[in-house]
């Protein structure tokens, strides 16, 4: 039998991707999760990181927050900012991570908010190097 | 009768004027298809969007402590209207028809006593509505700079309804725009964001129920309610830019056809009189002739 599901990530714009895949890493809010056929339905919602791909072909996309939901072996993905990894390259990175840190020496930050913002300067930084 | 100078005249200006109506009426045409592109490409997301909402309130029990955005302040005094025009005109009735069916919700609104806040996008329906409503606009928003309009534009506008909801500013909040179903006809629609709309389903519960959050729904909602605000502002941004473009193809290409007739017309009467000139003319020559 073959281990594939759904997945469907849709930007306000347009559906990004549409296919079959054997699994899905996603940065959730609480932690990184895999998400294999038949897992339980769920709804969480994203951090700044990375999610991977195996299907077919592997990919990689950086996300800064999205919805997911989990139903019937579908998986969808809603974000509003979701790059391609190859896109992200070396001086938007160095950039986004001045940006970040601006955003964090902020004083009138929400824990939430920094506990956000110190994920995508790591995610970031990782990708940099 | 206007002299054949006059005519000549007419003629020229009404096939200026058809030119200038059949070239927008082109332009339209092309932006159209981009603009109907991207309010058919952006439908998925608010659709799935309102699905995953529609599941998460199901699972919320106990609605007093569900958050705000969903159940509303339980009050229903003072309601903002965010209504949705275009920045240009020449586009037929697509300002005219958002703002009538604005007017009559805002009539209804102030004969039963309630506060109304208005926050105007797009220039077009500030000009039609700032006479008789003038002192309950609150804010104005402009896009006329934005070439294109973005998420992010939708994002901007969004987070400052919630604001303004967190702030008690408000009740209620609806949205004003025009929903493209095809070229010849928009509806005008009125819709409400705040409280969120939930409709009764209840042969899926079962179902529904067995969904796992993570982290707990209050929280999910908390971050997915102010997105789901600019999704729909975001909806109705795209689905108005399609029927604005629409609303101007259809308004330009009556336009031209109208001119076309005109031009016609005119020609007739045009030729009519040039022979009726030269009929006299000739009549003058003969019985000159004649008298001779």
């Amino acid at each position: 039998m073959e281990k594939n599901f759904n997945l469907e990530i849709i930007s306000p714009e347009k559906i990004i991707l549409s296919e079959k895949v054997n699994s899905v890493t996603i940065p959730s809010f609480e932690g990184e999760m895999t998400i294999l056929l038949d897992h339980i339905p769920l709804i969480t919602f994203l951090r700044p990181g990375i999610l991977r791909i195996e299907g077919s072909k592997e990919s990689e996309y950086f996300v800064e927050e999205g919805t997911v939901e989990f139903s019937n072996n579908t998986l969808i993905i809603l974000s509003s900012t979701i790059i391609p990894l190859e896109n992200v390259k070396g001086e938007n990175i160095s950039k986004m991570i001045e940006d970040s840190k601006v955003l964090l020496a902020k004083e009138n930050l929400s824990d939430k908010a920094k506990y956000i913002v110190s994920h995508k300067i790591d995610t970031l930084s990782k990708i940099n190097q | 009768m206007p002299s054949l100078d006059d005519l000549r005249k007419r003629i020229a200006s009404v096939k200026s004027t058809q030119k200038i109506t059949k070239a927008m009426k082109m332009v339209a045409a092309a932006k159209l298809r981009k603009a109907q592109e991207m309010a058919e490409k952006g439908r998925p997301y608010s659709d799935k969007m309102d699905l995953i909402i529609q599941n998460l309130s199901k699972a919320i029990n106990d609605p007093s402590n569900a958050p705000k955005l969903l159940v509303g302040t339980g009050e229903d005094k003072i309601h903002l209207c965010v209504v949705m025009t275009a920045d240009r005109g020449l586009c037929g009735g697509f300002n005219t028809n958002i703002c009538k069916l604005a007017r009559k919700y805002f009539d209804e609104a102030i004969k039963s006593s309630k506060n109304l806040k208005i926050i105007t996008v797009g220039t077009k329906g500030l000009d039609q509505l700032k006479r008789d409503y003038g002192k309950y606009i609150i804010k104005k928003i402009n896009l006329k700079d934005k070439k294109k309009l973005t998420f992010l534009d939708a994002e901007e506008i969004g987070k400052q309804i919630v604001e303004l909801f967190k702030n008690k500013e408000f009740d209620k909040c609806f949205i004003f725009y025009n929903k493209f179903k095809n070229v010849i006809s928009q509806i005008p629609q009125q819709q409400q964001v705040i409280p969120a709309k939930i409709e009764e389903k209840d042969k899926k519960q079962e179902e529904m129920s067995s969904y796992e959050f993570e982290p707990e729904e209050d929280e999910i909602l908390d971050d997915l309610l102010p997105k789901n605000i600019s999704t729909q502002i975001f909806k109705a941004f795209l689905e108005n830019s399609a029927s604005e473009q629409g609303s101007r193809m259809t308004a330009m290409d009556n336009a031209t056809r109208n001119a076309g007739d005109l031009v016609d017309k005119l020609t007739i009467n045009y030729n009519r009189s040039r022979q009726a000139s030269i009929t006299k003319e000739l009549i003058e020559i003969i019985s000159g002739a004649e008298s001779l």
